[in-house]
């Protein structure tokens, strides 16, 4: 079946097998090999992406769901437009130290900036909160709290400018 | 996961015809528990019906003395609607707590319900607040809808529409999660009414249940002592590596006084 939608801001147009999984299409049809897949039991949230804004497991989404949606990877998360700046959440877990071998960051980014647009003034309870379907097995989740923290912060800032 | 073919249709009849007239076909909402069924092949229907086009499927309407919450509602909406955070707090801090904001996401209340795994959240919410679920043919009470293990009332090509909830004097929700899955060890809704209190327990069991002793006892004093020495009987309670039933026996008793300390709060 051909399924359309927009990735990243551009329009895109693929045939698909409803079987298909977002994540698969993401990293072996379109070559986003950003998005990863940890646990791919929807556990572990590497492969979180955004679906019209809310943060989704790629992994437990068919591709079908995408037609006529509006889909955001970590490939599409960046700055200020026309800047070459990092997100600014990408720049507090750079920062913070907020990742070791790196493999859950893509997730961890895309659920953290799902959670400080849908709350400006996260507390360090929901940010724990709102890490629970993200695993990470490097950091103890200590420096990715405060990186979080951090750019939630430094969001409402960009927000306010 | 197996190929299977995919129906979209936009009208409930539509989708009725489509889920009678193909032998082994499925309903999707969410797909937070059929999706990863799939990917198990515990299941491999030959074509899903998809609702998400379904028109009025989606949203929550006040009707003053209840509210009506669409099938294809998320978890998340639930969580954050002003509307049941203000008429029934119970029930929006139960959808909060399911799984985690990517499930909430995309999970629907429909899906839920129609899947009534054992140790699901809104079962608990659906009984204990004794509510109605709106069908595609009829309208079926919480108390005649629920029947163990993955097993409910709805006929093979019936769909979920609504779920109509009273709304209760005080209402609270208490889990005691299993840490990995998220899901209730033991989870209990307890709502108290004008005529009277209704408990129901989550994750202990096969399926949903009542406890009409804590009822009885809530009834005359709807306060967490009221219940504190009522003891749950073990048989027919589930016991597995995350916990035996003893211990869920004993849970039940915990998570119904702490749900009794969160109405009151």
């Amino acid at each position: 079946m051909q399924i359309s939608f927009t990735l990243n801001g551009r329009p895109t147009i693929v045939d698909v097998q409803p079987a298909t999984l977002v994540a698969e299409l993401l990293r072996e049809q379109l070559n986003l090999t950003g998005t990863h897949i940890g646990c791919d039991t929807s556990q572990c949230g590497a492969c979180v992406v955004h679906l019209d804004g809310l943060p989704v497991k790629s992994c437990t989404l068919l591709a079908p769901a995408l037609d006529g949606a509006n889909l955001l990877t970590i490939e599409g998360l960046q700055g200020a437009p026309g800047s070459n700046r990092m997100h600014p959440m990408q720049e507090a877990f750079r920062e913070h130290h907020g990742l070791q071998c790196g493999f859950c960051t893509p997730g961890m980014l895309m659920t953290a900036v799902a959670l400080a647009a849908e709350k400006p003034d996260l507390t360090e309870a929901d940010v724990r909160h709102g890490l629970e379907g993200n695993i990470c097995r490097c950091t103890g989740y200590q420096n990715i709290v405060v990186s979080v923290m951090a750019g939630a912060a430094a969001m409402n800032a960009a927000k306010g400018e | 996961m197996k190929p299977f073919a995919y129906h979209q249709p936009d009208q409930i009849p539509d989708a009725a015809k489509l889920l009678a007239s193909i032998e082994d076909s499925k309903l999707v909402a969410g797909g937070m528990t059929l999706i990863p069924t799939l990917k198990q092949r515990l299941a491999s229907p030959v074509a899903l019906v998809d609702l998400s086009k379904l028109g009025n499927l989606k949203g929550i309407t006040d009707d003053g003395a209840t509210i009506t919450i669409g099938a294809m509602t998320p978890h998340a909406v639930v969580a954050a609607s002003k509307l049941v955070q203000a008429k029934i707090p119970g029930l929006a801090a139960l959808a909060s707590m399911i799984g985690d904001p990517a499930v909430r996401s995309r999970g629907t209340i429909g899906g839920s319900v129609a899947n009534n795994d054992p140790a699901a959240d809104y079962p608990a919410g659906v009984l204990g607040l004794g509510a109605t679920i709106v069908t595609s043919t009829r309208e079926i009470a919480a108390d005649k809808f629920f029947r163990g293990l993955f097993e409910t009332s709805l006929e093979t090509s019936e769909i979920i529409t609504a779920i109509r909830f009273p709304v209760p004097l005080k209402a609270g929700y208490a889990k005691f999660k299993a840490p990995a899955s998220r899901y209730a060890l033991v989870g209990v809704f307890v709502a108290k009414f004008a005529d009277g209190v209704r408990v129901a327990v989550t994750g202990a069991g096969s399926g949903v249940f009542r406890v009409p002793p804590m009822e009885a006892a809530l009834s005359q004093n709807f306060h967490p002592s009221a219940i504190a020495a009522i003891k749950i009987d073990t048989d027919g309670l589930t016991s597995d590596i995350h916990a035996e039933a003893d211990y869920r026996a004993h849970l039940v008793t915990v998570m119904a006084k702490r749900a009794v300390d969160a109405a009151l709060s």
